[in-house]
């Protein structure tokens, strides 16, 4: 089971979390902290897996991946394959990306680079999303097609419903090209 | 760069006039963004829940302006600030119409509340609205929040609609409710145990994705029990199959693979499934090989698969060839150059050598590759691959390796996890009682208070009970050179609390028994570990029990005795101390010292750790005297539940008899009121019912503390008996006192304080054995020569222990004069005998002992099957174990070295100037933070920083190393380099 899905970014701040079981406010905080002490040590050409029973207790693991200035974490158990959830984290971002009101989502997947005010201002989508691919800690969905086809339907009726678009065009263009910097 | 930024913040600025997102919100993340400092971050978080606050409390707040409101309150909680007051916000949100705003609510709620909030309650209603709705992504938010916001109190409100949605038309929402499903199960199984057949349903669905899905529950109920899902091997089998042959929409494809994440979790099941079963397994074979064929090893999820399938094979019934793909499949991952594979090469591995051992030799380099690289993750999973293969052969070299480890890092938790199986290791696999405790020197030394207790009391017990067999001398060697090595350690500052404890033990029980020490030499050395440590009350009482023993065997011996001075102030000390217990040893030590010889030996038998003590609860050894004492006319003992009867008598007839009765306190509950109380009756109630404690209580106290003073002579008169087992006989404190003493229940007394000791141990051997590691490390030779000792290749000399080929590098370092001409010339001509004429292995015990001299004839058979292999490895390994501590100027060796001086100057011995050297370049190689030589440097300033808080000791400990080494300059040194 996943236990918790996090974005850091290189200074340590949460930029998204979202945790499959329960804890306490102040316990998450501390774990974004721990995990970003761990991070943050870490050399570029090491390998993407940590062993993280020292704060997640026995039989967990958290796969990251380190993208501009983010790192994507998961921490999961042994029920899951690390190599599966090193994608899974690249899917998810190819998720994010081809994304239906970005008029250079494909730029984007290209570069399969996330630029970490994206990710802020579309805070409430990333959820979406994530919550396509992973439901209540398990892997739902993986074709990130399927995923994307889903968030596609949600957001028209959102649009159909309420003209609030989640990203303005014009600046998801621009933060594109910043983050491809 | 920095100006792109610029213009792209302000274009996205000034894009926002009429989106969604306030001017207020992209400010807030802005500002968050640039705050330097966590106080800033903090102020201007609060600064926004203050506004959130106000704005929320108005009237009539647009729903589009709420909804903003909850994502900026769900933004500024994962920051890590309280938002509850928003809550109910959010909660109101979910009951709106408007599909968005739900959503929205939905999100809110999910992450603010847990699933037992208060307001669960409210939700729980709308929840059950929304699961009946029309629209199906209504139904699917309503589903998400059930995964989070469901306990197992509310489970069966939600239930039977959760059931009902398992039928949707659509597959997200089936999907969704298989999910849900699960997530009850594991939240609560005997609300939905009834329901699991469901699973078993869905996994026949039209939909692949529903079918995926249904695998998460299932892998889970397999788990708990394989037998009553064997019937569903067949079908799993074929859906890997038609899988595999890419049946499925090509929407599932990923990366070019067919539905690789069903694959994976197939492929677990399988493995559960499959586990000790032929029969089963037999079904498996085709598919599984198969999905070795075709899998793609060129991307990342293609060997997701591959791994899989080699977790599946080593699980299952074993399969030659299976077993041979996965071998295959194993050397291409520790071949790659992506540490990822890499680390998932060496975790199959692991898997995999528990059927087919001898699969790890292939890979021999390339693990020790992977033991090498500056990766922590990957070491450490190497050294799980090393913990599984552990044989007695390579047992010393992987915890050398281990502990090498362990003492540069510093993650608390994983020091004491790896300290763990070291001593599990050693303890399993240890060639030699004398090796062993050198190892748990070392484990001590470096993991110190983080290993369990009870370790330490198994290397006290094995010191004392030696070898187990009748070889005395074997016994006492192993002994003195414990000693040996402790003595050496003592002085050190900042040894961990148990070490200490092990030390002051066996320096107390053996300190002098070789006769090498004289006991002012050995108590000195406690007094002052007692003097150093004088925070710690437990070192301290191991020191005067230790201090005891000492004198108890001099005084035994019929040596006279005089107490040290600063042994006599320790005492005066301890005795006016707060802790009893160490008052009561000081006490002891005293009285110890004022005895004869003979009385003395029985108290305190040397080497009598090991004896069984046999308790005399009867007290037999007293029947004489009571005998006597009864001749004499003293009252026979009368046992307690008979005496009553025997007090009534005496009392009767006495005028306060009435008294008695009234003063003391009465237990039972109020009687019924009898009219007149029978004047015979009361008494003896009362008399019965009151036995009074106070007394005795007390009394037993007292004899405690005189009894731990461990004192047998009847004839002194202060001297109290210990009574613990005696209260029962002989009662009341009236008796006890009359009672002379007795020798017996003094010995097992402080043996038993003895043997209940704790200590721990510290290294006296680590530099040699650094030495000898200098020459491992080196280059690829010693790198072949560390896989053949800890692979134990197939040639039958290669099997020979590790410490064969270091003492051969030492022996060679030895003898100079030996120069590598008249070696290799002896290994051509031995060459011919090296296979028949089998030396015995060398102990490594006797290390650079009488052998050590004995230079070109002394050939080891292993040394000259390499040589005959290789001779230019030979001279390699012969000339770095030649040059023993000069540096060879590679930067292996300069490594090396590091490594060395770290250690030395730790044990606070010297460094040499090519060690300096070793330290400015790890300085400034530090780049990565997990530089071995980082962590020296680190170590070492720790020790000049000096951890005892007396200055004294520090000076002390500096001038000691001073003195001893003119060269060692290090603590200014380090403190130069480290401001």
């Amino acid at each position: 089971m996943i236990r918790a899905v996090m974005v850091i970014n290189t200074q340590g701040k949460p930029r998204l979390a979202k945790f499959y079981d329960i804890q306490a406010v102040e316990k998450q905080r501390e774990l974004i902290r721990s995990v970003y002490g761990v991070l943050c040590s870490r050399a570029d050409n090491v390998c993407n897996f940590i062993e993280a029973e020292s704060f997640f207790g026995p039989d967990t693991r958290i796969v990251y991946k380190h993208f501009a200035t983010l790192y994507f974490v998961f921490v999961f158990d042994s029920s899951e394959n690390e190599l599966a959830m090193l994608d899974l984290i690249q899917d998810g971002l190819l998720a994010s990306n081809t994304c239906p009101f970005s008029i250079c989502g494909n730029v984007g997947q290209m570069f399969q680079n996330v630029c970490e005010l994206d990710m802020v201002f579309n805070y409430s989508k990333m959820h979406t999303i994530l919550d396509e691919i992973i439901f209540g800690g398990q892997v739902l969905e993986t074709s990130s097609t399927e995923v994307m086809k889903a968030v596609e339907e949600i957001s028209k009726l959102e649009t159909a419903s309420n003209a609030i678009s989640l990203v303005p065009n014009l600046f998801r263009a621009e933060s594109i090209a910043w983050s491809l910097k | 760069m920095e100006q792109l930024k610029t213009i792209g913040r302000e274009l996205a600025m000034g894009s926002q006039g009429g989106f969604g997102q306030s001017k207020e919100f992209l400010d807030l993340v802005k500002s968050i963004g640039e705050a330097r400092s966590k106080a800033e971050e903090d102020r201007i978080v609060l600064h926004e829940i203050e506004t959130l606050k106000r704005r929320l409390s108005e009237p009539d707040i647009p729903k589009r302006k709420m909804k903003e409101y909850l994502i900026r309150l769900v933004y500024v909680e994962m920051l890590g600030h309280d938002a509850s007051f928003a809550y109910i916000h959010a909660v109101k949100m979910t009951h709106d119409d408007n599909l968005l705003l739900k959503r929205t609510g939905y999100l809110a709620v999910t992450l603010f509340l847990s699933d037992d909030h208060d307001l669960i309650i409210l939700i729980v209603n709308t929840i059950q609205k929304d699961l009946r709705s029309d629209n199906y992504l209504v139904v699917c938010a309503a589903l998400n929040a059930v995964c989070k916001l469901i306990n197992d109190e509310t489970i069966p409100a939600v239930l039977p609609q959760v059931v009902e949605l398992l039928g949707h038309s659509k597959e997200a929402v089936r999907k969704k409710a298989i999910m849900a499903l699960h997530r009850f199960y594991q939240k609560c199984p005997s609300a939905v145990s009834h329901l699991l057949s469901n699973f078993r349903k869905r996994l026949c669905d039209n939909d692949p994705g529903v079918m995926g899905a249904t695998l998460c529950p299932l892998f889970d109920l397999i788990t708990i029990d394989v037998n009553s899902y064997k019937d569903l091997i067949v079908s799993f089998v074929s859906i890997l199959k038609q899988v595999a042959e890419r049946r499925l929409p090509k929407s599932y494809d990923y990366h070019s693979m067919p539905a690789p994440f069903i694959q994976i979790r197939l492929l677990k099941i399988l493995a559960l499934l499959g586990r000790d079963d032929k029969q089963a397994s037999e079904k498996m074979y085709t598919v599984v090989g198969d999905i070795f064929r075709k899998c793609d090893s060129n991307s990342n999820i293609g060997n997701a698969i591959l791994y899989e399938s080699i977790c599946c094979v080593s699980s299952i019934y074993p399969n030659p060839k299976l077993l041979e793909a996965a071998a295959e499949v194993i050397s291409r991952f520790l071949k790659s150059d992506s540490h990822n594979l890499k680390y998932m090469g060496i975790d199959a591995l692991g898997r995999l050598i528990k059927i087919s051992p001898e699969i790890a030799e292939q890979h021999q380099l390339a693990v020790i590759d992977c033991l090498e690289d500056p990766d922590d993750t990957l070491k450490r999973k190497t050294f799980e691959l090393l913990y599984k293969m552990t044989k007695s052969s390579n047992v010393e070299v992987i915890v050398d390796r281990m502990i090498d480890y362990m003492i540069c890092i510093n993650d608390n938790h994983y020091k004491t996890y790896i300290a763990g199986r070291c001593v599990e290791l050693a303890e399993q696999f240890a060639p030699s009682n004398h090796w062993f405790i050198q190892t748990m020197n070392k484990v001590f030394e470096h993991a110190g208070d983080l290993v369990n207790v009870k370790v330490a009391h198994n290397l006290m017990r094995l010191i004392a009970e030696g070898f187990g067999e009748d070889d005395d001398t074997a016994d006492t060697q192993l002994r003195s050179s414990a000693v040996e090595s402790y003595l050496r350690i003592i002085g050190e500052p900042k040894l961990p609390s148990v070490f200490l404890q092990v030390i002051c033990w066996v320096l107390g029980e053996y300190g002098i028994a070789d006769g090498r020490h004289s006991s002012s030499y050995i108590t000195g050395k406690l007094c002052d570990v007692a003097e150093a440590y004088s925070n710690d009350e437990t070192v301290k009482a191991y020191a005067v029990t230790a201090i005891m023993k000492i004198y108890a065997f001099e005084i035994s011996a019929g040596r006279k005795v005089d107490m040290l001075p600063e042994c006599q102030s320790l005492v005066e000390e301890l005795s006016a101390s707060h802790s009893t217990d160490l008052q009561q040893r000081a006490y002891e030590l005293q009285a110890v010292i004022g005895l004869d010889a003979r009385a003395v030996e029985s108290i305190m038998p040397s080497d009598a750790s090991c004896e069984d003590i046999e308790v005399d609860k009867d007290l037999s050894f007293l029947d004489n005297f009571v005998a006597q004492s009864i001749e004499r006319g003293a009252q026979p003992y009368i046992p307690e539940n008979e005496r009553s009867g025997m007090l009534n008598i005496s009392t009767f007839g006495s005028q306060d008899q009435h008294e008695v009765s009234t003063h003391g306190l009465r237990f039972e509950a109020y009687e019924l009121p009898k009219a007149p109380v029978p004047p015979r009756v009361a008494p003896t109630v009362s008399s019965t019912e009151l036995v009074p404690v106070p007394e005795p209580s007390y009394s037993r106290e007292t004899h405690q503390a005189a009894a731990a003073s461990s004192v047998s002579d009847s004839g002194s008169s202060e001297l109290k008996l210990r009574l613990d087992g005696v209260q029962k006989k002989w009662g009341r404190p009236a008796y006890s006192s009359s009672t002379p003493s007795t020798s017996n229940s003094t010995p097992q007394k402080t043996v038993n304080g003895v043997s209940q000791d704790v200590g721990s141990t510290v290294n006296s051997k680590a530099r040699e054995s650094y030495d000898l590691k200098k020459s491992q490390v080196e280059i690829n030779p010693e790198k072949q020569k560390l896989a053949a000792s800890l692979f134990g290749g197939s040639s039958k000399t290669e099997r020979k222990p590790p410490s064969a080929s270091h003492k051969v590098a030492k022996a060679s370092s030895h003898a100079t004069e030996s120069s590598l001409v008249p070696n290799k010339a002896v290994v051509t001509t031995e060459v011919v005998s090296a296979g028949t004429n089998h030396q015995p292995p060398p102990d490594l015990l006797d290390l650079g002992e009488p052998s050590a001299t004995s230079s070109a004839p002394f050939i080891d058979p292993f040394k000259q099957l390499e040589g005959l292999l290789d001779p230019t490895l030979v001279s390699s390994t012969t000339n770095n174990g030649a040059s023993g501590s000069s540096n060879a100027p590679d930067i292996m060796s300069l490594y090396a070295d590091m490594s060395t001086t770290g250690q030395s100057s730790s044990t606070g011995n010297s460094v040499s100037a090519d060690g300096i050297n070793a330290i400015f370049t790890s300085g400034f190689s530090t780049a990565t933070s997990t530089d071995q030589g980082g962590v020296a440097v680190a170590q070492s300033s720790q020790l000049s920083k000096g951890p005892n808080p007396k200055d004294s000791l520090e000076k002390d400990a500096l001038v000691r190393q001073m003195g001893v080494n003119p060269t060692s300059q290090n603590p200014n040194l380090f403190r130069d380099l480290l401001g």
